[in-house]
Order: C-alpha cells, then sequence, then structure tokens
C-alpha cells in the first residue's frame, strides 16, 4: 500500500512539532525517517497510524484519504519502541490478539501463530510471559504481533533502540530479509545513519519538524541539499569561513567550495568576503608529516580498523580526519608532530 | 537522591529495636483485640443470644448492603475517574484532583452535618427532594449518599497510580492491531489495573464497614431503620448492653481481617 502525506503539520501546545511535511512512499518500499530526536519523526509515523491527529495536512493510504478515519480500519502493523506487549498475556495471545479480536477462528490463530513463532526464530517460547523475554525476543514477538493480521503497511518506531548492539545488527539484517520476501510497505523512524542506510531504499531527513531531504543512501550522502543534512551525515567537520579569490578560507587553509547541493563545477563560487559555514566529511581530508605545514596534532585514536587524527590548525580551528588503520598516510603522525592538511572536498553554505 | 546511610546496630542495640517495634504493636493493636475476644469468649451465650437479636442483625445487615453499595459504585466511578483524571486534559484538572482528597481530609462529622444542610429541614435541595418524594434525611439514601462521599477517592487514587505507571502504549497497540475501544478497555487496560482495582475496593469495603460519625449524623441511628453496625455499637454501649456491643463489634473486626487476609494475598508490586 502507498502513502502520500500532504502538507502535515502539527503542535503541541506553543511546540511545533511537524512543519508542512510532505511525502509519498511507493508500495513494497522500505524507507527510514532519519533525524535527531524530538525531531518529529515519531509523530509522523503516529499520525499515519492514526495514534495522532494533525493539526492540517492530508494523509493517503492505498490512494484513500484516511485522516478521521480509526486506527483500527487503517489495517497498520505498528512496532512501538519500547515493544508495548500486552504484559499479562503469553507470548501465543500477544501475537494472536490482532486475529482474536477480528473475531478469527482458534484453529487460523493457532496457524498463524506457528507459522509468525518460525518466522521470528521463537518456536517453543509461545507459553512465556513477555517478562520473561529477552530484549531481543520481545522486539521479534513485538514484529510478529504487528505482522500477524496481515497489515498492508509496517511502521516501525525507533525498532531497535533498546536492544544492544549486536543484538540490533541482526535485528537489522533480519528485518531487511523479512522485506525482500513479503513487500509490505515499511517505514522505520531511526536516528542512527548506518541504520538507516543499511536496511532501508529510500531515507527521508527530518529535522526540526521538517523535511530536509528524500533520496536513496547514497544521494543523500554525496548530494546533501541542505547545510543540516551535510552536517549531519557521517563526521564532519564544520568551519566558519570567508571567500576569498573564489576559495573559502579558514586560517591558513583554503578549499574551493561550491554554495549548497549542486556540484562545484555548476555553481559560481560564492563572491569575495562572503562569510560561509564550510562542511568537510572526515574522509575528504588528507594529513601528512611536515614539519613546515599548518597544524599541530593533537591526538592519534584508534577505533578497529580506523584511526582518527584530532589537530589544530595554526590559528586555533580544530580539526579532525579519519583514515584506514594502514594507511601510509599516518606514516609520522604522532601527538605533537606538525602536519600540512588539504581538503580534497568540501561544500559551503552562507551564514544566515 | 541522597547518599544512603545505612544504620547497622550490633547486638543489644538491634535486639532491643525489635523489641520496641513489637512492643508497640502489641499494645497499640493486638492487646484491645485480645480484650474485645477474651470478653466475648467469656460469656458466649449471652453475645450470641444478643446478636441474633432482630435490631442486630438489621444493622449489621445494612452495613453489609451500604458497604456493596459502595463498592458497586465507587469500583466503577473509580475506574471511570481515574481513566479521566490520567488521561485527559481539561481545565480544572488540578483542582478536582486536589478535590478527591477532601474526604480523606476532613472529618466524617463535618461531612453529616454539610449534608444536612442540602437534606435536612429547610436544606438546599428540599424542594427537589419533596417533589421528587424521596428521603434522603434519617433514611437508606442517606447512608449510601455519606458512605459514598467518605470512600470516593480509595478506588480512583490506587488505579490513578497505575495507570499512570503503565502509559498508553499497550492501548495504541491494541488499536492498531483492529480492537475497538471497549475491546481495549476490556482485553488489555482492565487486567492491567486489576491489582490498583483490588487493592482500592477492599479499601472502600472496609472504610464503608467503619464509618461512623457521617452515617451517625445523616442516619440518626434510628433503630431497625437506619442504625448500622457501628452506630448500632454506640446506642448499645450508651443503653449498657455491652454483650452485644462486644458481640457486633468482634463481627466487623473478623470482617476487616477477612479483607487483611485479601489484601496480603495480592500479588506484589513488580510481577
Amino acid at each position: 500500500m502507498g502513502i502520500r502525506a500532504r502538507n502535515l503539520s502539527k503542535s503541541f501546545g506553543s511546540a511545533k512539532v511537524l512543519d508542512d511535511v510532505s511525502f509519498e512512499i511507493e508500495p513494497g518500499e522500505l524507507v527510514a525517517l532519519l533525524g535527531p530526536s524530538g525531531g518529529g519523526k515519531s509523530t509522523i509515523l503516529r499520525i499515519i497510524a492514526g495514534l495522532d491527529t494533525a493539526d492540517a495536512g492530508e494523509v493517503w493510504l492505498g490512494g484513500a484519504r484516511v485522516d478521521g478515519s480509526h486506527t483500527r480500519e487503517r489495517h497498520v502493523g505498528f512496532v512501538f519502541q519500547h515493544y508495548a506487549l500486552f504484559r499479562h498475556m503469553t507470548v501465543r495471545d500477544n501475537i494472536a490478539f490482532g486475529l482474536s479480536v477480528q473475531g478469527a477462528p482458534l484453529e487460523h490463530q493457532n496457524r498463524r501463530v506457528a507459522h509468525l513463532l518460525e518466522l521470528v526464530g521463537l518456536e517453543g517460547l509461545q507459553d512465556r510471559m513477555p517478562s520473561q523475554l529477552s530484549g531481543g525476543q520481545r522486539q521479534r514477538v513485538a514484529l510478529a504481533r504487528a505482522l500477524a493480521p496481515e497489515p498492508k503497511l509496517l511502521l516501525l518506531d525507533e525498532p531497535f533502540g533498546a536492544v544492544d548492539a549486536k543484538v540490533r545488527e541482526e535485528l537489522r539484517r533480519w528485518l531487511r530479509r523479512l522485506h525482500d520476501e513479503f513487500h509490505v510497505t515499511s517505514i522505520f523512524v531511526t536516528h542512527d545513519q548506518e541504520e538507516a542506510f543499511a536496511v532501508s531504499d529510500r531515507v527521508l531527513v527530518i529535522n526540526k519538524g521538517r523535511l530536509e531531504q528524500a533520496g536513496s543512501p547514497l544521494e543523500i550522502v554525496e548530494h546533501p541539499e541542505t547545510e543540516f543534512v551535510a552536517s549531519f551525515v557521517g563526521e564532519v567537520n564544520v568551519f566558519d569561513a570567508a571567500m576569498r579569490g573564489g576559495k573559502a578560507w579558514v586560517g591558513p587553509l583554503s578549499t574551493k567550495a561550491a554554495i549548497g547541493p549542486l556540484s562545484e563545477k555548476d555553481r559560481e563560487p560564492p563572491g569575495d568576503g562572503t562569510r560561509v559555514r564550510l562542511v568537510v566529511r572526515s574522509y575528504d581530508l588528507k594529513f601528512w608529516r611536515d614539519d613546515s605545514g599548518t597544524a599541530v596534532v593533537k591526538r592519534v585514536i584508534t577505533l578497529g580498523d580506523r584511526v582518527r587524527v584530532e589537530a589544530v590548525l595554526d590559528g586555533g580551528s580544530p580539526i579532525f580526519a579519519q583514515f584506514p588503520r594502514r594507511s601510509s598516510l599516518l606514516t609520522g603522525i604522532d601527538a605533537g608532530s606538525r602536519i600540512a592538511v588539504e581538503i580534497t572536498h568540501a561544500r559551503a553554505w552562507p551564514m544566515a | 537522591m541522597s547518599e544512603k546511610v545505612l544504620i547497622r546496630p550490633h547486638g543489644g542495640a538491634r535486639w532491643a529495636i525489635v523489641a520496641v517495634v513489637v512492643a508497640y504493636v502489641t499494645v497499640v493493636i493486638v492487646v484491645p483485640l485480645f480484650a474485645l475476644v477474651a470478653t466475648v469468649a467469656g460469656d458466649l451465650r449471652r453475645v450470641l443470644e444478643e446478636i441474633l437479636d432482630p435490631g442486630a442483625l438489621h444493622a449489621l445487615m445494612l452495613s453489609a448492603v451500604v458497604a456493596v453499595i459502595a463498592l458497586a459504585v465507587n469500583g466503577v466511578a473509580g475506574v471511570v475517574g481515574a481513566l479521566v483524571l490520567v488521561r485527559q486534559r481539561f481545565w480544572g484538572k488540578r483542582a478536582l484532583d486536589a478535590l478527591i482528597d477532601m474526604p480523606l481530609a476532613v472529618s466524617p462529622v463535618m461531612t453529616g452535618l454539610a449534608f444536612l444542610l442540602l437534606f435536612g429541614r429547610g436544606g438546599w435541595l428540599r424542594p427537589v427532594l419533596d417533589a421528587a418524594k424521596l428521603e434522603v434525611m434519617f433514611a437508606f439514601p442517606g447512608l449510601v449518599v455519606a458512605t459514598l462521599f467518605v470512600t470516593l477517592p480509595f478506588t480512583i487514587r490506587e488505579v490513578a497510580l497505575v495507570l499512570d505507571e503503565i502509559g498508553t502504549s499497550e492501548e495504541d497497540a491494541a488499536a492498531t492491531l483492529g480492537a475497538t475501544s471497549w475491546q481495549a478497555f476490556r482485553l488489555v487496560t482492565l487486567p492491567n489495573i486489576r491489582h490498583g482495582l483490588e487493592l482500592g475496593t477492599t479499601l472502600t469495603v472496609a472504610r464503608a464497614l467503619g464509618e461512623f460519625g457521617a452515617v451517625l449524623v445523616i442516619g440518626g441511628a434510628i433503630s431497625g431503620k437506619t442504625q448500622t453496625a457501628t452506630t448500632f455499637i454506640h446506642t448499645a454501649i450508651d443503653e449498657r448492653r455491652d454483650a452485644t456491643a462486644y458481640g457486633i463489634a468482634l463481627i466487623l473486626a473478623a470482617a476487616a481481617a477477612a479483607l487483611l487476609v485479601v489484601l496480603q494475598r495480592r500479588p506484589r508490586k513488580g510481577t
């Protein structure tokens, strides 16, 4: 079932949670809503499910406008952030709940529960209570429960937020596999960009109640359309820079930079004297040992397969970069050594 | 939270503290109850004869009926009230919230007087009651109204506490799974608030059976009509029918003990 959201706005008291958000999702897509906490992602999900109502705007599910229809009429599977399993019911009764309230025969319920338990790998646990399960198991029960009535749409609110890193990795792969098998249109909310990119076909970046950008993971990374997206995605340096001679200058450093979303060659650089915010990804930098260089290394931190080098430019701006562990660029780079710095790729946004 | 300081008294001090607590509870609770039981046991035949007296039986029956009505009405009102108080936002909510505890704070005698001003001779509601030919003062409805007032807070408070803790996400989940509001309430909310509801209604029954001041002022303890178990004891003592008073008091104490057993058998929080 496709989804169309048009001009959704919502305020809680004086706080604007959603501000004119519009997007479309094709049937069968797996889409991530990505953004910092409190940006309105969960509210979008709840409005689609009918658990909250928008102050203005429209929600269309599969070609029908659903604003004003009750949640139960929308046939939406919802996986809640903290599972929201029925605490006084067994795993079996939790999963069968949707079928049971809709009056499905017991035999059908039992068959469906058995099938779903197998699908989520929890065979044999049907008589447990939720309190007797681990976090990852609860999450699977929540998924099985949401899938049981065969929803046309699956909404997942921070589905992997409350489980530990290893289980999260496994659940992500499992969700992707599940989606590839059943093709139920799915939206999941996350503040973890790695999760969004690893699992989804398309990412909607949401910040402060606004849709910043919609696109494939690659588009979001390679062609950020706003300063927020550029600086939110990946690990970045953000500098206040001044334009001079077609280049952006940060202290002793300079780089070719073009404004905003379009690639460098399409745009004229901003005029001399324009102050810009320069966004540089941690992997779009080169450091090498050079006693006549422009920065001093402060710390070298090993992060598994990568090494993070933190330095200070002459003039005081901190800067950091990441290199593969065995990169030749790291030769001679230790705390205290002077280095040369080159920016290989940067994006600039004029300061407001 | 501030740092926890553990005091671990040793040897004699520890025994002394335990002994003081046990002695205090014994003097305040056990001794009076024992005196009651011993007195009744010492004169069992006369006590039995006295409490089989129609006036005494009527008083006991009346107390039981009023308690059951309070249980039913304030049980339902408590659940609905708690749902409104916890889940709805409206103007004056804080004031209402504070008001609900009023019956716990004011003296029941004052409550009785307030109702007297409403229902008594020349009372504010008198014209309405007269038109409806309804007698409240010194009549059964008066006992019910007074008991509902004094037992109002228990169920609301206990259920609200649980509702506040469990939040609404399970009900949201039920709605997404196709449940109607009534199904969500019956299958999800009600089982979740069950323990709070049990505790609240148990306290309601205990309080209803024990109420004295308000039912005395409103009901007037008319024998065979508005005399409840507690007001019966009061009258019996006045009339120096000690054996009767002891007998009824023992029955009330037994009822209270039974309610305590119900409370103790509840699973502890966190299950």
